[in-house]
């Protein structure tokens, strides 16, 4: 268990980190852009909209930065992080938890998918290693290259403009009204289908890779060479003792390279237009809406150290040599 | 005594070098045949070659391996998946990575029934399972044990109790004992010999350590740069080895048993696959080299009953 | 040097190229409108014109050295810092490393794009230094990472300990007997870095918080997207820059694959 506590007690550093970094960013860095938004938007605050944007945002000069800092905890650990100014007056938590369930459905099953997907056919390739499906990298290692943004906008043109197949943009049909209905579940599994299939052939062809090369190296080790003189089948030798191992690692990356693909997955939501987190953060962008952006951050933040631990326990349940010694 | 395994011309290359030169052995049922020489001296290439685990570039453009006369080289995948392990398990080096570090040793034990056995029922090879470590010596309790669990010498045991698993024809030891530590070295292989002798299998001992394979073996085969140079019984190496190499080697180690030798080296290092001397591939290092040494390679010659030897010091190249 | 490796090679030598001379080369001021309004390449367009008639070739030309610049900024940067961290940690071992691997991996974890994208806007005026900048700071832990992995395993080889036990200082053992050994994963690292970094630096233009005042590909996307090219049906205002993204990208990823082979013989292809 110790492994699990270590992992723990990093991702609450982390955590830490993130909203300190939060708290210190529009602190240090020049100008005062919440300011100018708060003097727009004049007499449209209420008294305590306006105390809590002075707390996240430091705009109270009276108060030591201790003081500010204790302030800023206080507001976060009540949920406050502030009003949203594009979808004024709406409070930014209540913003990201409509959105939050969009993306965690997009991002988090093409994610998962494109994984497992990747996995296998690494593992496939890196068996197979010598034969036609090396002719696979160069094309794989091309399709790694394209920014995510960049092909869903040629899934758009392809699949929506010249062939109108599939919507383009939005969670859900316009006029439906989110229920459990069979109309509306369809017409939002439509909608899933190009920002989906986007992100995972964005980014398949990196676990592809990934996996292929760590098959290569696992197949040279000698357990392997054992099981095939052991008489083992080909598909035993082949998941029991290559994959079985060379997966371990590819489980560490995938925890490790998790933000790096969920930015730009959120990328993805923006070019599809899709309720997610995503697209908010897109909107708040052209408004300059900080507490959204930073609500964003944070909640995006939160998610990925989730997602990072129940790959922890993943691996823990995978490899031996991580559980204590009994 | 019959053969169990004959070995007939084989020849290994890697790419365009050849690292096994036209071997031919014989292994005798219930017999310890033992294959010394230096790293690099093809013994470990031509016993993988044989049991066809070569691994890529490695190719056999030549010879036969004969299995109770079926060559191994010619059977299908089919049969021969069938055939490894039932008849010829293999005793990997167990210190290093040879078991699976993710997977029990009990798991891994299990696997060969599973695969070989299938109308064994789980309880029945759990039972096996136990049966084999505690003929190894091992607590049945490390059954479900990781490799990273159990020091060097209980996995080399484990290593064994896989190996018996289906009590074959022939075990192959590569090197099984070379990372444990001389006492655990010794208590090893004579467990081993005494199971041979109850379960009457044949093996086939491949080390650098000669002072073992006298020790633990009846014939021995000594190779050099992919060639065999000498092969006898054991206690005649031992007395009088005839090609300056198997000299030089016994030389090398000392010795446990008999009086007690001067131990010295073998000046120089075994040849590069990529540069291989012209001639004997041992004349730039041999204290007896003469000219033709250089030029030509002497055959495999039997210069008495059950005994060959590979050098122009011997009457019979003249 | 395989074939795949000189092909990156080529690809990468071709844009730098292009990076140096494109501005001499543009047919046109890629700012300057004409009265040839979202036209289809041609002739005298090659790539077409955007909605207010600027010539997209000479866009992507002249783009192409606010990209490069960028990627190799960064890869130095981030080079540098993740020589600093990873091989310290792996080094000296012990609490530095504890807390200098735990710095690493808070870096890793955390979603850069999001952090990113509020610092860039924020600032005041981001330019395409002051982004390089920022990006470094977040594109340096990966290679710090596998850095400080490679040097934990140089620490124990023989010649490192014996330079150890004749007393020589640290930063000599560290620059004359680790460093050398590094070279492979630190160039596959700073290749990694180039990549990450273009690949940011065009997201941001595209998702519009950098200066959209100097050109590079991403600001390209950005105008494309702002004013529908995808609904007007003009592919080639989108096309032509993410096809350049995505040659470079590949470009460098083969050369990774270069210096990983050479770096682990495993990898290698198997002779027949």
């Amino acid at each position: 268990m110790t492994f699990l506590l270590r992992r723990a007690l990093f991702y609450l550093v982390t955590l830490w980190a993130a909203i300190t970094a939060n708290f210190l960013l529009p602190r240090f860095l020049p100008g005062d852009p919440v300011q100018a938004m708060i003097t727009k938007l004049g007499g449209r605050l209420n008294s305590d909209a306006m105390a809590s944007l002075y707390i996240l945002f430091g705009l109270d000069d009276d108060k030591s930065i201790w003081e500010q800092y204790v302030d800023y905890w206080g507001s976060l650990l009540q949920g406050d992080l502030g009003l949203s100014f594009t979808f004024f007056p709406t409070p930014v938590a209540d913003v990201l938890s409509q959105s939050m369930p969009w993306t965690l459905g997009l991002v988090g099953v093409t994610t998962v998918i494109a994984f497992l997907l990747g996995t296998l056919l690494g593992v496939y390739a890196g068996w197979k290693r010598g034969s036609w499906m090396d002719n696979l990298i160069p094309i794989t290692t091309f399709l790694s290259s394209i920014p995510y943004f960049w092909l869903g906008l040629i899934a758009i043109s392809l699949f929506s403009v010249t062939w109108p197949l599939l919507p383009a943009s939005g969670g859900y049909a316009p006029g439906l009204v989110p229920e459990f209905s069979g109309e509306f579940i369809g017409s939002m599994l439509e909608h899933a289908v190009l920002p989906g299939i986007t992100i995972i052939v964005s980014s398949v062809a990196g676990w592809i890779l990934g996996m292929r090369n760590m098959m290569v190296t696992v197949t040279a080790e000698d357990y392997v060479l054992v099981a095939r003189a052991k008489g083992l089948t080909q598909k035993r030798i082949m998941f029991a003792y290559a994959a079985r191992n060379a997966v371990l690692p590819s489980i560490s990356g995938f925890a490790l390279s998790l933000g790096f693909i969920v930015g730009g997955a959120l990328l993805v939501e923006m070019v599809f237009s899709y309720p997610g987190l995503g697209y908010v953060l897109f909107q708040g962008i052209g408004a300059k809406d900080y507490p959204l952006m930073q609500g964003v951050f944070l909640v995006i933040t939160l998610a990925v150290l989730v997602a990072n631990l129940l790959a922890d326990i993943g691996y823990l349940l995978l490899d031996p040599r991580t559980r204590r010694e009994g | 005594m019959s053969p169990v395994l004959e070995i007939r011309d084989l020849s290994v290359d890697y790419g365009n070098l050849r690292a096994v030169h036209n071997v031919s052995l014989t292994l005798n049922a219930g017999e310890v045949l033992g294959l010394a020489g230096e790293s690099g001296s093809g013994k470990s290439t031509l016993a993988y070659a044989a049991t066809r685990l070569l691994q890529v570039p490695g190719k056999v453009p030549s010879g036969e391996v004969l299995f109770k006369g079926q060559d191994l080289l010619s059977l299908t995948d089919k049969q021969l998946q069938v055939l490894r392990w039932n008849e010829i398990a293999i005793v990997f080096q167990g210190a290093m990575n040879a078991l699976n570090p993710v997977i029990s040793v009990g798991a891994q034990i299990d696997d060969v029934l599973r695969t070989h056995r299938p109308r064994m029922k789980r309880p029945e090879r759990t039972a096996r399972g136990r049966e084999l470590l505690s003929l190894v010596g091992i607590p049945v309790d490390r059954l479900g044990s990781y490799p990273h669990q159990l020091s060097g010498g209980m996995r080399q045991r484990v290593m064994i109790a896989m190996a018996l698993a289906l009590e074959p024809e022939i075990v192959i030891m590569d090197e099984p004992t070379t990372a444990l530590d001389v006492v655990v070295q010794r208590q090893i292989l004579g467990q081993m010999m005494r199971l041979r002798e109850t379960l009457g299998f044949s093996v086939v001992f491949i080390t650098h350590d000669i002072s073992l394979l006298v020790e633990f073996s009846d014939r021995i085969a000594i190779m050099y740069g992919g060639r065999v140079v000498e092969e006898a019984p054991a206690d005649e190496i031992y007395r009088a080895a005839k090609h300056p190499y198997s000299q030089g080697l016994l030389g090398s180690f000392p010795a446990l048993r008999g009086p007690r030798r001067e131990l010295k080296g073998i000046p120089g290092s075994p040849p590069d696959l990529r540069s291989m001397p012209s001639g004997c591939p041992f004349h730039p290092r041999c204290p007896s080299a003469m000219d033709v040494c250089a030029e030509r390679m002497p055959s495999l010659e039997s210069v008495e009953e059950r005994r060959r030897v590979a050098c122009w010091l011997e009457g019979v190249h003249v | 040097m395989n074939f795949k490796t000189k092909l990156g090679l080529g690809i990468l030598a071709f844009f730098t190229l292009i990076a140096v001379i494109g501005e001499w080369i543009a047919p046109y001021d890629p700012s300057a409108m004409s009265d040839d309004l979202l036209s289809p390449p041609s002739g005298a367009h090659w790539f077409g014109t955007t909605m207010t008639g600027q010539d997209i070739f000479s866009q992507v030309l002249v783009g192409t050295r606010g990209v490069m610049v960028v990627g190799l900024v960064c890869g130095v940067l981030a080079t540098f810092l993740s020589i600093l961290v990873g091989v310290t940690a792996g080094f000296l071992g012990g609490a530095a490393d504890e807390a200098l691997s735990m710095l690493s991996n808070v870096f890793l974890v955390i979603p850069a794009l999001p952090l990113i994208i509020i610092v860039a806007s924020m600032l005041p005026s981001a330019d395409t230094v002051l982004i390089a900048g920022v990006i470094s700071l977040t594109a340096w832990a990966w290679g710090a990472r596998i850095l400080r992995a490679q040097t934990m395993s140089l620490r124990r080889r023989d010649f490192v300990e014996a330079a150890r036990a004749s007393g020589e200082r640290t930063w000599r053992i560290i620059v004359f007997e680790v460093l050398p050994n590094l070279l492979a994963v630190i160039g596959s690292g700073f290749v990694g870095t180039v990549i990450f970094a273009v690949m940011l630096q065009i997201t941001l233009s595209f998702v519009g918080v950098i200066s959209l005042s100097t050109w590079n590909w991403g600001t390209i996307l950005f105008w494309a997207q702002s004013n529908q090219a995808l609904g007007l049906g003009a592919w080639w205002w989108f096309v032509p820059a993410g096809l350049c993204i995505a040659l470079l990208g590949t470009a460098l990823a083969l050369i990774n694959f270069g210096i990983d082979e050479y770096a682990n013989p495993r990898l290698r292809k198997v002779r027949a």
